[in-house]
This record gives structure tokens, C-alpha cells and sequence, in this order.
């Protein structure tokens, strides 16, 4: 078993290996034609007081003269040795803008993310364990609603009614305005995080609560719930028993699975609420053409995402008794 | 122990739009069953064997209905009676394995139905310890997932959620489909061995020699229907009744191993009169004018007006 799980992170590594080659090759060649021009973009308002060869001067500083095949690798080269360049509108290093930016928006994820899943999983079992009531068909109502409802609408409405009309959330930011950071509360920021978190557990919720409905039908369906029921086990111990067991594996790999709909949320969730997390500064990168910036967190994302699905895969090796015994035996 | 008179099950099939259409898969069923007593129900799939034992722990469908009368010890059979009685009084006996949960330790499954049936978590726990021992089922198979479990091993712990869970009557559905002939006679063995104990025993099987090596009584079943309940010597006494128990008997290698012609007929289209009028070689004009009631020909009911010829 040892084996067969090294062999399958190895596998997975090599994996992220090419996607990450791949994901370079696009981002290069897709700036190289964008019209963003870099030094425009570095040097921004002093541009009338350079003169055009100090232009050159700095192209040829940052190889811009080479072909574009030399400039590929060596920009390779530097992110190979972990250099994701400098960040323009931010001017630090892009890991420190991505690493600072990050963190203010795991909070806020890892809530949604909890939420969304157990909030999701508890509908879905109630949903499925009493089909084709009028509590199933309002749970799949509203799932079927709000999976189709745009991110920023529903970020737009919940800020309407609960900090225009109600006052109860604050309208903006992480942290009040005005206050250092090493002042803020823990309670100011889970205030502050709130309404985007909700944003993104009332959407996330639709797609395991589909899902866990689907599944719990198939094992109240299933032979083994048939015997269950034989032996005098009422609905409620079927689902403590056998319901949950059957379908939180299932359930655990969606949710890992989303972990992408959940970045991407956040994108539209923290514009809205101008929540200062990687999302929002995504749109700020691609807003005011800060290239290294940008670049960056397309390397992040697409290994954030790709943890998530190795994680959904690894849950099964490690979990399911039958992947992880069958294999060994 | 246990008398089923008259016993109809239909479903109601719901087809596009309001249609509804009402199919009758079990008509005059009858069964009896008394404590130390093997009865085998015999009879092809579709013949309305799973049908039964569904029907006596009250898990069919919801849209089935039912008809006749259920008596267990004298008192009716009534779905809430069901309700109370099953995984104590009245257990069953699953086909394979596929009947547990896939996620679960057996042992940890057999415990539950212990615990089902009335016993304590400590006493359930000991219940599961003892059955799993007279079984020759060592104590690190509690710990085993039901795939990892041989063909006579899922045999054992399959008939150890009977032991546990102290049931009166058991009904063992094919209980063995496909299995090594060894593991078929230990199998059987064990639920003689339950009889023995004083319980009832149903052995619901399309088999009739697996049926014959144990059973008291057979009950052969046809469209839904029981033709005959013979007496199991009555085999090999000659003395069966009813066509097609003589013709299922024929059809065994070991005798003529002559096929039945022709197939049961299916819910939909079952004949007028006597169910198995349409393939049977005596049939008369009589047999397709009503159902034929039960009669006592040679000292065993049978539903054929020509069995005493
Ligand atoms: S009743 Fe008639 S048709 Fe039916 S089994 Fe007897 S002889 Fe055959």
C-alpha cells in the first residue's frame, strides 16, 4: 500500500510538473501578443518625462531586444529559481504580495468552505431522505437557483439588504477603516469577513447538496439499506449507519473538487465586497496591467486547484477501504 | 409459526401522465410454517419467492398492496406488527454479500443487527463473539470488510445476523447461488441446524436438490402462485402432484433431464383458470374456467383440479 500510494503522489507530482510547463507557455506567449507594453506599464504617469532612449536603455536592460525564444527561457530560468519578479502597483516581490494576499483570503475561504460543505451535505440529506417531499423540492429548488445566479449578484444582494438596509455588516474591507491592523479584533475581522464567506457558502451549497440528495437516493436504494431495513433499522438509523458512511467520501472529494468554483468565486465575491484578498488583487493586476503579478497568481491558482483535486483523489486512496486494502491484497 | 393464506401482492405502476396500470405479481399465495421446520419455497425467478419474504417483513415497495391473510403465532401480520417483529422475532437471511454494507467491518454489522433485536451493546458484543466462534469465523474477521471475505466466510457471517439476533423464524433467500458445492452443504447444514434449535426455517431457492437435502416440506411456487406443498420424501416416493412439481423433478440431471417446454407467464399476461394451463400436458377445458382452489390429494394441498388421477 506504501508503494502503491508513493507511486501515485510521484504520478500526480510529474503531473503538476507538465501543467505547470504548460500553464508557463500560454501565460508567456499570451502576454508576448497582449498590447500591454511592459515598460509603459513600469514606468505609468512619468512616461511623457522619458525620452526614447531611455526607453531603449531600459529594454535592453530587461532583454526585450532578445527574440522571443530567448526571452522565454530565460524567464523560465528565473521562475525555476522561484523568482516570480516584482510586483508593479504593489512594488514588492510577487510572492510577498501573493503570500500576504492569500492569507487574508483563506479565512474567509476556509468558512465558506466549511460551510458550504456541511450546510450542503446536511441539505442534500435531508433532501434525499425524504425525495419528492415539498422539503426536497424547495432544497432542490433553491439549489437548482442559486447554481444558476451570477456570484456578484447574490454578493450585490446580500450587501443591499444586510449593510445598506439592515446596517448589521460592515460595507466594506477586512478590517474597520481607520484602525491599524495590529489593533483590529478577531471579532472585527470575522465581521468583516461575513457577508463575503455567505456569499460563497450560499452558492457553494447547491452543487454537494445535488450531489449528496443523488447519492443518499442510491444507498437508501441499495441492497445493503434493503437488509438494513429488514433487521428493524428505522430511517434515521439507516442514514447514521449506513447513509453517512456511504456518502461522505463522495461527498469529501466533491467538495475538495470545488476548491476552483471557490477561487474563482472569490474573484467577483471580494470585488464586490472590496474584501483586500488575492482575489480582489487579481482584478487589480489585470485592471492596471501589472503583468508579474498576474502571472503569479496564475501560477498559484492553478497549484491551489490542483491541491484540491489531488486531495480529492488522495481521499479515496486513504479512506476507501476497498482502494486502500484491495489494492494491498 | 407462520400461515400465509391467500396471499395477493399488486403494484401499481405509474406510466406517462395520470395512466396507472395495476399488476398483479402474487395471486393466492399460500405458506405454512411450523417451529423446527424446514420449508423450501421452490420455484423459477419471477415465481414471486423474494416477493414473499419481503412481504412478511413488511419491506415492499410502497406502492405495492396487499391482500390474504399473514398469521405469525395466531396473531395477524399487520405492517406495524412487521415493523415490531422484524430483526427480533423474524430475520432474514440474505442473498450475498452485496447485502452489506460495503463500508462497515462485519463485525461491527453483526453487532448492530444484536443490537436491533433487543440485545445491549455489551451483550450484542458478546452475542457476535459466540456466533462468530461456532462458525469457525476467526476473531479478526470482525475486523474484515465484507469484499475481502471468502465465499464460505460471507456464507457464515451472512447466517450469524440470523443466530444473533435470536429470530424465531428465519428466511434464508438464496442463500446459495453459485457456490462451491462444499460451501452449499455446510450452508444448508447450518440452517437445519437452526430448526433443530426450534426455529421455523424458510429456504426460498430455484434449486430443488439443494432444497430437498434439508427441507421437511416443499413449497413449489409457479407465476406467483403455490401449486403444491409437498411432503420432501414425496419426491422420491413418486408421489408429487401437480405437473409442474413433476416436471421441475423430471428436469433434473439426474432423472430424465428433460426440460419444461415453453416459460412462466409473466404478471401481464397470466392465462385465464389455471395459471399453468397454458404449458401443462393434462390440461382440460375445465382448468381454464376458474383458479383451481387448494385440494388434499395423497395428504398435501395442491391447486389442480386433475392431480388425482
Ligand atoms: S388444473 Fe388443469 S391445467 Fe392446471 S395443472 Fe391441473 S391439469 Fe394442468
Amino acid at each position: 500500500m506504501q508503494l502503491g500510494i508513493a507511486a501515485f503522489i510521484l504520478r500526480k507530482l510529474l503531473r503538476l510538473a507538465l501543467l505547470l510547463i504548460a500553464v508557463a507557455i500560454f501565460s508567456f506567449v499570451l502576454i508576448s501578443l497582449s498590447p500591454i507594453d511592459p515598460i509603459d506599464a513600469y514606468v505609468g504617469a512619468d512616461m511623457l518625462q522619458i525620452s526614447p532612449e531611455q526607453r531603449d536603455i531600459i529594454a535592453q536592460r530587461w532583454g526585450l531586444d532578445q527574440p522571443m525564444m530567448t526571452r522565454f527561457i530565460l524567464w523560465l530560468r528565473q521562475l525555476a529559481s522561484g523568482n516570480l519578479g516584482t510586483s508593479i502597483i504593489f512594488n514588492q516581490p510577487v510572492s510577498t504580495v501573493i503570500g500576504s494576499r492569500f492569507q487574508t483570503s483563506l479565512q474567509m475561504l476556509a468558512i465558506a468552505w466549511l460551510i458550504s460543505g456541511a450546510l450542503g451535505l446536511a441539505m442534500g440529506v435531508v433532501a434525499g431522505a425524504r425525495a419528492g417531499s415539498w422539503l426536497d423540492r424547495a432544497i432542490r429548488f433553491y439549489a437548482y437557483t442559486l447554481a444558476a445566479s451570477p456570484t456578484f449578484w447574490v454578493a450585490l444582494l446580500l450587501l443591499l439588504v444586510f449593510s445598506v438596509s439592515l446596517k448589521i455588516t460592515p460595507i466594506c474591507c477586512a478590517t474597520p477603516p481607520g484602525v491599524l491592523t495590529r489593533d483590529v479584533t478577531v471579532w472585527q475581522r470575522l465581521h468583516h469577513l461575513i457577508l463575503p464567506a455567505a456569499t460563497l457558502s450560499l452558492i457553494g451549497v447547491a452543487n454537494i447538496a445535488l450531489h449528496t440528495r443523488q447519492k443518499l437516493i442510491e444507498v437508501l436504494n441499495s441492497d445493503y439499506v434493503l437488509f438494513a431495513r429488514a433487521q428493524g433499522e428505522s430511517l434515521v438509523g439507516i442514514i447514521r449507519h449506513h447513509g453517512l458512511r456511504n456518502i461522505i467520501l463522495p461527498a469529501l472529494t466533491l467538495q475538495f473538487a470545488s476548491l476552483s468554483e471557490l477561487f474563482g468565486g472569490s474573484v467577483l465575491a471580494e470585488q464586490v465586497f472590496s474584501y483586500p484578498g488575492l482575489g480582489k488583487a487579481t482584478v487589480e493586476a489585470a485592471l492596471r496591467s501589472d503583468v508579474p503579478l498576474l502571472v503569479g497568481i496564475v501560477f498559484f491558482s492553478a497549484l491551489f486547484v490542483y491541491t484540491g483535486n489531488l486531495i480529492a483523489d488522495l481521499t479515496y486512496q486513504i479512506v476507501d477501504p476497498r482502494i486502500r486494502i484491495g489494492k494491498s491484497s | 409459526m407462520l400461515s400465509v393464506q391467500d396471499l395477493n401482492i399488486t403494484f401499481t405502476l405509474y406510466g406517462r401522465g395520470l395512466a396507472q396500470k395495476q399488476l398483479t405479481v402474487i395471486t393466492q399465495l399460500d405458506l405454512d410454517v411450523k417451529a423446527g421446520e424446514v420449508v423450501a419455497v421452490v420455484g423459477a425467478s419471477g415465481s414471486g419467492k423474494s416477493l414473499l419474504a419481503h412481504a412478511i417483513l413488511g419491506i415492499l415497495p410502497d406502492n405495492a398492496q396487499v391482500s390474504g391473510k399473514m398469521l405469525f403465532k395466531g396473531e395477524p401480520l399487520t405492517l406495524n406488527r412487521c415493523q415490531d417483529l422484524r430483526g427480533k422475532a423474524i430475520a432474514l437471511i440474505p442473498q450475498s454479500i452485496g447485502y452489506l454494507d460495503p463500508l462497515m467491518h462485519v463485525g461491527q454489522q453483526v453487532q448492530r443487527t444484536a443490537q436491533l433485536s433487543g440485545l445491549s451493546r455489551p451483550a450484542a458484543k458478546a452475542a457476535v463473539d459466540r456466533t462468530f466462534a461456532r462458525y469457525r469465523l476467526a476473531a479478526i474477521v470482525q475486523r474484515l470488510y465484507p469484499f475481502q471475505l471468502s465465499g464460505g466466510m460471507a456464507r457464515r457471517v451472512l447466517v450469524s445476523t440470523a443466530v444473533v439476533s435470536q429470530a424465531e423464524l428465519v428466511i434464508a433467500d438464496e442463500p446459495t447461488p453459485g457456490l462451491h458445492p462444499d460451501v452449499v452443504t455446510e450452508t444448508l447444514n447450518h440452517l437445519r441446524e437452526l430448526a433443530s434449535e426450534g426455529k421455523g426455517v424458510i429456504l426460498i431457492t430455484h434449486d430443488i436438490e439443494a432444497a430437498l437435502q434439508i427441507a421437511d416440506r416443499v413449497a413449489v411456487f409457479y407465476a406467483g402462485t403455490t401449486v403444491e406443498i409437498a411432503h420432501a420424501q414425496d419426491f422420491s416416493n413418486n408421489k408429487i402432484r401437480h405437473p409442474y412439481t413433476q416436471a421441475l423433478w423430471r428436469s433434473l440431471p439426474q432423472n430424465e433431464f428433460i426440460p419444461i417446454s415453453g416459460s412462466q407467464p409473466t404478471p401481464d399476461a397470466l392465462p385465464d383458470g389455471c395459471l399453468f394451463s397454458d404449458r401443462c400436458p393434462w390440461v382440460t377445458q375445465e382448468c381454464r374456467l376458474d383458479r383451481p382452489p387448494f385440494l388434499q390429494v395423497r395428504g398435501a394441498p395442491v391447486r389442480c383440479i386433475h392431480a388425482d388421477r
